[in-house]
Order: structure tokens, then sequence, then C-alpha cells
């Protein structure tokens, strides 16, 4: 079987972002990215299931920039086997990252497709979702456990009431939650191999996939900020605060 | 603009999520459908609590074994033809609107917009970015829109008043390609964490579960709170998955947020700082979550916290 991770560089899950002055977006100039820190879960996933014999390769795809290409190498260096890179230099909303995901999946026939649940720029938490629909396949996703029992995978999704085991008949559509695993860390010699692993590069136009925006950002604004608070000095203020608020009788 | 809601509902009642969603639809300004998806007597019981809703023109029920688990790929498909009698769908973004919605905005080739924060206008909405260090405001041109929901930023339309017709709806069923195999519902008689008036949570200080439930417990229980936890706390298992504040967990909004031995990374700051008043417990001066608290006491909390329960 063969497992397909898309990954995504985003801006690194340490910067504090800052809105730009003129209200057009987040300013990402000299700000250090990295791979979605959801991605790499998914593609330590993949590497585990083909580590256990699951699973005999694995192809990791990204929609995005050039420089895209550095989290494709982290992607190898964590045990991934090849590359697609879909270049282009426009932000690409989930739908189209989804179209240009189905047309990756119709040629590479994986039997599993693992996503991050959610991007940490954009917040989105659409693109696997929109991927098994336009595919017609089934979908687990906030995923913290993925099992291959035969021809199907049980997935066990974290959800508002707690946990929930759901069964999909492959190939399946998974996205990851935060607790499915802890990513490796990539060793040296391992970074070294990987830069000798295949990047293929495709375009957005050779999948026919049209990555217009449907949606407008009209702008882009700092959240409201919080008016400075004070800092009591014994449990007893505390209290005092606490019944004040009317909160206790 | 007629809209369709998708309820949220459990035990045969609705979920607030759904009344702070209903919210949102009457305000594109049109009528408001509520759809009502699951199976037996208990859905039978939430399209007659929404068919009460003040607002609400219409209740569809679609009551069908297939629809009892909210598989997303049989919810979808039994959605997808509703969408073209109505122009908007919205979603709580729970994690059901968050499974469902995107699926179905694929399937009608429309792009989602993502936990709506505000109605700016018939199409253009706001929506955190970053983890909500920024806030989008966006425009959509698509032929349907299909919106989720920030429960938490909308109030809850009246329980009561309404009094719409409830019509059954058929789909399709089991599209054969998932099944439910089980669940493990950490069930409570506490206040739900997302719409609770008070919230007590517990970061890596805790320790371990015994500890955090010694310490949070007697204090949660003294203000009649919901019990929350950061994602270190989560991930040391102190607590379940379903506890988790932030940016990946939940997002609430009480009156009242204690937050006890956590941090304030940017990540849970993300899913607590619309709290109306935030309380914060940290030893550590320095810590970010003192930048954001109304109030904040600098102490240990295996000294402070007991104490403060003790006096409340
Ligand atoms: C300030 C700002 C301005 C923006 N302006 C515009 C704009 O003008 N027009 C516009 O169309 N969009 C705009 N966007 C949105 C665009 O940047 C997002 O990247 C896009 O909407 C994807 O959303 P997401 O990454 O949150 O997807 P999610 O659905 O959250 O991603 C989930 C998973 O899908 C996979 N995935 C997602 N994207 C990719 C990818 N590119 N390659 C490989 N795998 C991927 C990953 O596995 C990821 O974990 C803007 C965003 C911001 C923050
Ligand atoms: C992609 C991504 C998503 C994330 N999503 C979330 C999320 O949804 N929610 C979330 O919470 N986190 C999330 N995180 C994690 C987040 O970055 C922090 O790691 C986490 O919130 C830290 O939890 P904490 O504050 O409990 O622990 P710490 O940061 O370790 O803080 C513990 C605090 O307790 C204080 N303390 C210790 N002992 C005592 C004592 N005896 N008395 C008083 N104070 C004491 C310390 O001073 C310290 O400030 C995410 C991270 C990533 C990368």
């Amino acid at each position: 079987m063969k497992i397909l991770v898309p990954v995504k560089r985003v801006i690194d899950y340490n910067v504090r972002p800052r809105v730009k002055a003129d209200g057009s977006g987040v300013d990402l100039a000299n700000v250090k990215m990295s791979m979605n820190p959801f991605d790499e879960i998914a593609v330590e996933q993949a590497v585990r299931l083909k580590e256990a014999g699951q699973a005999e390769e694995i192809v990791v795809v990204s929609v995005g920039p050039a420089k895209a290409a550095d989290t494709l190498r982290s992607a190898m260096a964590m045990g991934a086997d090849r590359a697609v890179l879909v270049q282009t230099e426009e932000t690409v909303e989930p739908l189209a990252v989804a179209k240009i995901l189905k047309a990756v999946f119709e040629a590479e026939q994986p039997g599993l497709v693992i996503l991050g649940k959610q991007a940490i720029d954009d917040d989105c938490n659409q693109t696997g979702q929109m991927l098994a629909a336009l595919t017609g396949r089934p979908q687990g996703t906030f995923a913290s456990k993925v099992e291959i029992a035969g021809d199907s995978v049980n997935v066990t999704r974290e959800v508002d009431g707690g946990l929930e085991t759901i069964a999909l008949t492959m190939p399946a559509i998974v996205t990851a939650d935060l607790r499915l695993n802890e990513p490796r860390y990539a060793s040296l010699p391992n970074i070294m191999k990987a830069k000798k692993k295949p990047i293929d590069t495709k375009t957005p136009e050779d999948f026919g996939v049209d990555v217009t925006p449907r949606l407008k950002v009209l702008k882009v604004s700092e959240p409201a900020g919080r008016a400075a608070g004070v800092l009591v000095g014994s449990v007893d203020e505390l209290v005092a605060k606490i019944k004040d608020m009317g909160v206790v009788a | 603009m007629k809209a369709l809601v998708l309820a949220e509902h459990g035990g045969g009642a609705l979920k607030d999520s759904t009344l702070s969603t209903i919210t949102a639809a009457t305000q594109l300004g049109g009528d408001v459908t509520v759809l009502v998806a699951g199976s037996g007597a208990e859905a039978q019981q939430a399209a007659d609590a929404a068919a009460q809703v003040a607002g609400v023109a219409r209740v569809l029920l679609a009551d069908d074994a297939a629809y009892g688990q909210m598989l997303a790929e049989n919810v979808a498909a039994l959605i997808v033809p509703l969408m073209d009698s109505h122009d908007a769908l919205l979603c709580p973004a729970t994690s059901n609107g968050k499974n469902i919605a995107p699926r179905v905005a694929a399937l009608l080739d429309v792009m989602q917009v993502s936990d709506v924060l505000s109605i700016e206008g018939e199409r253009t909405f706001t929506r955190p970015i970053y983890a909500g260090n920024a806030i989008a405001t966006v425009e959509s041109a698509e032929a349907k829109l299909v919106l989720t929901v920030r429960g938490t930023s909308f109030a809850k339309a009246e329980a009561a008043g309404g009094s719409a017709p409830v019509e059954p709806v058929g789909g399709s069923g089991d599209a054969g390609l998932s099944r439910f195999v089980g669940c493990e519902d950490s069930a409570s008689d506490r206040p739900e964490l997302t719409s609770a008036g008070v919230v007590v949570s517990g970061g890596r200080a805790l320790k371990d579960a015994e500890t955090f439930e010694a310490i949070i417990t007697p204090l949660a229980d003294k203000l009649h709170a919901a019990i929350g936890a950061s994602r270190a706390a989560v991930d040391a298992g102190y607590i379940g998955n379903d506890h988790q504040v932030g940016q990946t967990g939940k997002i609430v909004a009480p009156e009242v947020y204690i937050a006890v031995g956590i941090s304030g990374a940017i990540q849970h700051l993300a899913g607590m700082k619309d709290s109306k008043i935030i309380i914060a417990i940290n030893k550590d001066p320095d810590a970010p979550i003192f930048q954001v608290a109304d109030v904040g006491l600098v102490a240990d909390i295996f000294e402070a916290v007991p104490e403060l329960t003790s006096k409340l």
C-alpha cells in the first residue's frame, strides 16, 4: 500500500504573527517558516505504518512556493520516499488544494491519505474533508489513533464529547490531531539521504486546476486587545475580587 | 437569503451552539430552516425543540439510523440536495460541524468560510487566522454560502417563542463508506465547557491526574464551573482530550476563566482570550498568562488553590 501525505509550509508555531500596518495580511517577510505541526504528525504516522510493514511507499506532496521544497525535504528526512511539489506563488485555498490533491490521488492510487487536521496559519480545517468529498472516499478527521485492519482502517477521533471510533473502507482520508503521535527528529544521516530523494515539480495547470481564489480577503486586522489587569497580593484579596464578580454567593 | 442550519443535538435537546448558529443565520436576513439529522425518538425531540426556537421558519427532520452518529459521508449526502432550495448552509463550529461542512462545500464546489466571528453583510464575514492573532474580513461571491459559526461569538436564540412546522426529509441513507464502531463519552453532570459561565482550567503544573483532580475539581465544584485544561495537561493524561482549550481544542468565552498553573502559550490563549474576566494563578510573575489576565495572583498553586477553595 502507498500512503500520500500532503504537507504545508507555514509560519513556525513559535513565531508571534504580526499584522501588516496596511491591513493587507500578516507579515511573513523574514519570518521563520516550518512544516505545519499537524503535518509532521501525519508524516510520522505514515512512517510508523511503513516501519510496521503496513505500507510500502510514502509520497509527500506540497502545494506552494519553490521554498516548499524545504518542507518536502524535511518530510523525506523523517522517512518519506519521494515528493511532488505543485509549485505556485499564489495563495491557494483549501478547495483548490483539494482539487490538486485529488489529481495526485488519482495518479498515485494510495490506500491512505493522511493530512493534518488544520494548518496553523489559516486555521481552515477543510482540506482533508474536501479531498474526501471530491474523491468520494470516507474521512476520519481529528484522528488520535489509526489502525489498519484488512481493507479497512479504524480511526479514533477526538470529538467534542470525548473519543469516537469509526471504521472506514480504504482508500480513506485521515486528518491527524495532536495526540496521534509525537513526531521524531530527523537524524543527520537521514537529512543527508533526503537530499538525494526525488522531488517531481509540477504546476496547478498540469492538473488542470484553476487556483483563482474564491474568497476575497478585504482586510486583516489585529484582534481587540485586553485592558491591563491587576496583580493581587494574597488569596484573601483574590477571594474578595471573586465575590465582587458575583460568581459565588 | 434562505439559510439552512445543521442542528447539533444530543439526548433529545439542542446544543447551545445550535442556538448561536440560528442567531447567525437570522442575521443573513432571510428565512431560517433547521435540519435535524439523527435517529429515533431523540431526533424527534430535538426537532420539536428546534420548532420552538424564535426565528425558525421550518424544521426538517431526517430520521434514519444512517444519521444517528452523524457520519460525514451520510450527512453530507443528505444536505447537498437540500441546498437546491437554500442559499446558505450554517453549521456550528463543533467537531461535527467542522467534519461535515467542508465535505458539503466541496460537493457544491464552493469555498467554505470557517469559524465565522461576525456577519458584516450578506456576504462579508470576519474569521480568526493565525490562532486568533489576526482577524480576516472575507467576502464570498460563491453561489452558495457554506459557513461554520463560532458559538461563543453569537448570542443564543431564544429557545421558546417559535412554532415552526416539522417536516420529514429523506436522504440517500447509508453511503456504505464508513461505520460507527464505538465511543468513550466522558459524560459528566458539570456544565458544558463551551457554554459554562465559569471555567476552571489546569495546566502542566498539576503534576498528574490525581493531583489535577484534587486541586481543580473542588474549586470547580464551588463555582459550578466546567473544567478545562491546557494541551500539556491533556497530553500528560491528567484529563481527557475533550477538556482541551485552545487553537486546536475548544473555544470558550465564559464570564470568568480561571487559569491554574498555565503559562499562557498563544495556542492556549486562542481558546480563551475572549473570556469576560480572566483570573490567573501562576508562580512565575513573567508567565505570559498575566498579560491577558484581569486579576493575577503570583503564588504556588498547591497552597493558593486549596486556600481559595476553602475561603469561597
Ligand atoms: C493573511 C492571509 C491572507 C490570505 N489571503 C488570501 C487570499 O487573498 N486569497 C486566498 O485564496 N486565500 C488567502 N488566504 C488563505 C490561504 O493562505 C490558505 O493557505 C488556504 O486557505 C489554506 O487553508 P489552510 O492551510 O488553513 O487549510 P487546512 O484545511 O487547515 O489544511 C489542512 C491540511 O491540508 C493540507 N494542506 C493544506 N494546504 C496545503 C498545501 N498548500 N499543500 C499541501 N498540503 C496542504 C495539510 O495536510 C494541512 O494540514 C489568506 C490567508 C491569510 C492568513
Ligand atoms: C500546533 C499546536 C497546537 C497547540 N494547541 C494547543 C491548544 O489548543 N491548547 C493548549 O493549551 N496548548 C496548545 N498547544 C501547546 C502550547 O504551545 C503549550 O505548550 C501549552 O499550552 C502549555 O501548557 P501549560 O501552560 O499547561 O504548560 P507550561 O507551558 O509548561 O506552563 C506551566 C506553568 O505552570 C507554572 N507552574 C508550575 N508549577 C507551579 C506551581 N507549583 N504553582 C504555580 N504555578 C506553577 C509555570 O510557571 C508555568 O507557567 C499547541 C501547540 C502546537 C504546536
